[in-house]
């Protein structure tokens, strides 16, 4: 740890014990003309569930992108607080964020390793721990003891996960070969398996039946209560939105609109307009309407 | 040309269709063997003639619409219309299975064999020049699959570690008279490096860019070993490179001064197969050894990694794995095997010069990584001993070897599109449980 005090993506600090595991300040997102992401701000709490919402386009998938480093943001500021370690997102590559600020991700159209195995997506989730005890290789390519205990405790971290996602019988099948519903369920436990203190979930609802949607939830209230981490999550399903989050943030056209508890921005009028559009153009067919008055539970 | 429905409605042929189809056929093969086989090139006493031959397109199209025919024909009762897409053949394919059965046990029969060879009664020394030379591109092949097969990178320049190894070695030997065995690691060093300086650039580049750029950089080594003559000899290449010893003994018929030679302290015969024999398991011995390394490595972190990072670049980098650094290793343990082969290659000839490392061998090297099924070693195997063997006993057919060779190929990969071997064992099982709902896992828990 020599020299970490003078890496400028890390700062310590007494302030940073109250701060919330994730701040993030006026990020703003330019794509040439376009301007995804306008000057948000909001903040995530550890031990909850903190859900994105917003129509498309809206720019969930790019805060996503920033907060992970796939894009630079424009201008903006992401802290990360890792027990009292603070770490700027925004300076960080990609891998680095994974590695040292433990935040995990998983992707809006799936990326397993389709041709490896369930159990192989597991362990190689957990590749920095096991190059350590590998001492780089050499102690793995000579079989040490330790490299060994070290391979056999990344397996048993990954049957726990197994057990959650209930595919220990699956653990040998190419990840590729799974139906989908369980391929978005070991994505999940393969970023969980990188050690988080945030996991960003990007629409982990979409494409599940209605039983696969309720096992989904009761994962996530599993790894926010047992596991004390903080989630992000982008949801288009209300209906899982409302049940399980803490938190609600919504954005329209890269911009913040609401804030608060779900029952509040359930409420919240400007939402409500965002979703249903502006109120000259309505006429709305009727059975959409009368699905949005399900969903934003008649109060429109 | 569509080749439309071969029966009417009611079932019966559609015999117009078919000639029509057949015609169709024709016409291609007659535009196509008019010009080509149709006219030739003649020197007569003014210059350059043309000789017309229209017997030999009339049976090009005559062949064309019979072959057509009968295909029609063999669509029409019963055959399969079309090879089906077997993009996923493992299941209920019994070649696919056999194959399976081969990578498993193939291996264990493959080495023994290779190991008795030299004693069977066949084995002379054509057979095992042969031989030699198909167990050099075995080595490539594993030390490539490294790199294309589970790393995925696409390296089209492959040959130039090949080169450098072996100019490494011919130089070190002949300017400071160090032994083979000194030398051999240094041309691995060497080539390492070159992958490293490659790589370090290059490797931010995906697919087909990477493959450009190697094969820049497979041209740009061959031309700098030809151009750099007070240093390589250039187009003369480097020779008298010194023979391998066999502990200090070394295999010519006369003993210089004060040394021994093999046959003398074993008290044999002089016969120069001992020579080749030793060659023979040399080369054993590096491939294998390439091969139990890559073996190893699959089975770590690292070997995991590379291939994660084939089947999903950005999900390796969400998963906090430094694609670079991995690559990277890749690459330059791919060019380090490549190196050892390069040097064994030059002490084998004792003359090498930059003719030998033309892209071809490149591509060969790709061709039996690729047809063998990429990642599967006991497929670079299958793959090395039909091209490189195949293309040794079939010398006969002269220029048509290589259309033979050509043609071969093409319907190996309509056949099996992923290779011979695209079985893939993953690297490790979950364990059954001893003792099921066991002590909280420790770690696990992850940071609360
Ligand atoms: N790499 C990029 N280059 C240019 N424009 C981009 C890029 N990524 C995203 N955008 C644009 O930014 C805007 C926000 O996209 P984003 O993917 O964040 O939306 P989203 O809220 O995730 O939508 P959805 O609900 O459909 O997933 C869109 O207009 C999109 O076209
Ligand atoms: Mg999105």
């Amino acid at each position: 740890m020599i020299g970490i005090f003078d890496d400028p993506r890390i700062a310590t600090g007494a302030v940073s014990k109250d701060a919330p595991l994730l701040q993030v300040e006026h990020l703003t997102m330019r794509f040439g003309g376009l301007l995804a992401i306008n000057d948000v701000s909001f903040s995530a709490a550890k031990r909850e569930i903190t859900a994105i919402i917003g129509p498309n386009g809206a720019g969930k998938t790019t805060v996503f992108n920033c907060l992970t480093g796939f894009y630079k943001p424009t201008t903006g500021r992401l802290t990360l607080n890792r027990e009292g370690t603070l770490f700027y997102l925004e300076r960080m590559e990609d891998f680095r964020i994974s590695q040292e600020a433990h935040v995990a991700r998983t992707f809006q159209n799936i990326r397993l390793f389709p041709a490896m195995s369930v159990l192989e997506n597991l362990v190689v989730a957990q590749h920095n721990a096991l190059m350590r005890a590998s001492a780089f290789t050499f102690a793995g390519l000579f079989g040490l003891k330790r490299y060994r205990t070290a391979e056999r405790d990344a397996v048993e971290r990954a049957r726990y996960w197994l057990e959650r996602i209930n595919l220990v019988d699956r653990a040998d099948w190419n990840a590729g070969n799974l139906p989908y519903g369980d391929q978005r369920r070991l994505e999940i436990a393969r970023a969980m398996c990188t050690d988080p203190v945030l996991l960003c979930l990007d629409e982990p609802a979409a494409g599940l039946n209605p039983r696969e949607s309720l096992e989904l939830n009761e994962l996530l209230r599993f790894i926010r209560d047992e596991h004390g981490i903080g989630v992000l999550l982008i949801e288009h399903d209300m209906s899982v939105v409302m049940e399980i989050s803490d938190h609600v943030i919504v954005l329209d056209y890269g911009r913040k609109i609401a804030d608060g508890a779900p029952e509040a921005v359930r409420s919240d009028p400007t939402v409500i307009k965002a979703y249903l559009g502006e109120e000259e153009d309505e006429e709305l067919p009727p059975e959409i309407a009368a699905d949005l008055e399900k969903k934003t539970g008649g109060e429109a | 040309m569509a080749a439309g429905n071969v029966r009417t409605a009611e079932g019966a042929l559609d015999l117009p269709a078919i000639l029509k189809d057949c015609l169709m056929s024709a016409l291609v093969v007659f535009a196509l063997a008019a010009p080509i086989i149709g006219l030739r090139t003649i020197d007569t006493p003014g210059g350059l003639g043309i000789d017309y031959r229209f017997d030999d397109v009339a049976l090009a199209v005559l062949a064309g619409f019979v072959g057509r025919l009968l295909v029609n024909i063999y669509w029409a009762y019963g055959g399969r219309r079309r090879p089906p897409a077997k993009v996923d053949a493992i299941k209920g394919d019994s070649f696919a299975s056999f194959m399976k059965k081969v990578g498993l046990y193939g291996g264990p029969v493959a080495i023994l064999f290779a190991v008795a060879m030299p004693a069977m009664p066949f084995a002379d020394r054509y057979v095992l020049d042969v031989a030699i030379l198909v167990l050099t591109y075995i080595m490539l092949g594993w030390g490539l699959n490294i790199v294309v097969g589970l790393a995925g990178l696409l390296d089209l320049g492959y040959v130039a570690f090949y080169a450098v190894g072996a100019y490494s070695y011919a130089l070190i030997a002949t300017y400071f008279g160090w032994s083979f065995w000194v030398c051999l690691p240094l041309a691995g060093v060497f080539a390492c490096f070159f992958g490293i300086i490659l790589g370090f650039p290059v490797l931010r580049l995906r697919g087909d860019y990477l493959a450009i750029v190697t094969l820049g950089f497979g041209e740009i080594i061959r031309v700098v070993l030809l151009n750099w003559y007070e240093f390589t000899g250039g187009p003369n290449g480097v020779s008298g490179i010194p023979r391998p010893s066999f502990f200090g003994l070394n295999f010519a018929r006369i003993a210089p001064e004060g040394e021994q030679t093999f046959h003398q302290f074993f008290g044999l015969e002089f016969s120069s197969v001992h020579r080749i024999i030793f060659l023979y398991y040399l080369i054993l011995a590096l491939a294998l050894i390439t091969n139990f390394v890559t073996l190893r490595l699959r089975k770590l972190p690292i070997g995991r990694a590379w291939e994660a990072l084939r089947e999903d670049e950005i999900a390796c980098r969400s998963l906090g794995i430094n694609p670079t650094n991995t690559k990277l290793t890749a690459f330059a343990i791919g060019a380090m095997f490549g190196g050892f082969a390069g040097s064994f290659f030059a002490t084998r000839q004792g003359f090498i010069s930059p003719e030998s490392f033309t892209f071809i061998e490149s591509a060969v090297i790709l061709a039996i990584v690729v047809l063998g099924g990429m990642g599967s070693q006991i497929g670079v195997v299958i793959a090395a001993i039909f091209l490189i063997g195949g293309t040794e006993v079939f010398r006969e057919l002269e220029q048509y070897r290589m259309l033979a060779f050509g043609g071969a190929m093409v319907l190996i990969m309509v056949w099996k599109p992923r290779g011979l071997l695209a079985h893939r064992e993953p690297t490790l099982k979950l364990p059954p449980t001893a003792k099921a709902e066991a002590k909280p896992l420790a770690g696990a828990g992850g940071a609360a």
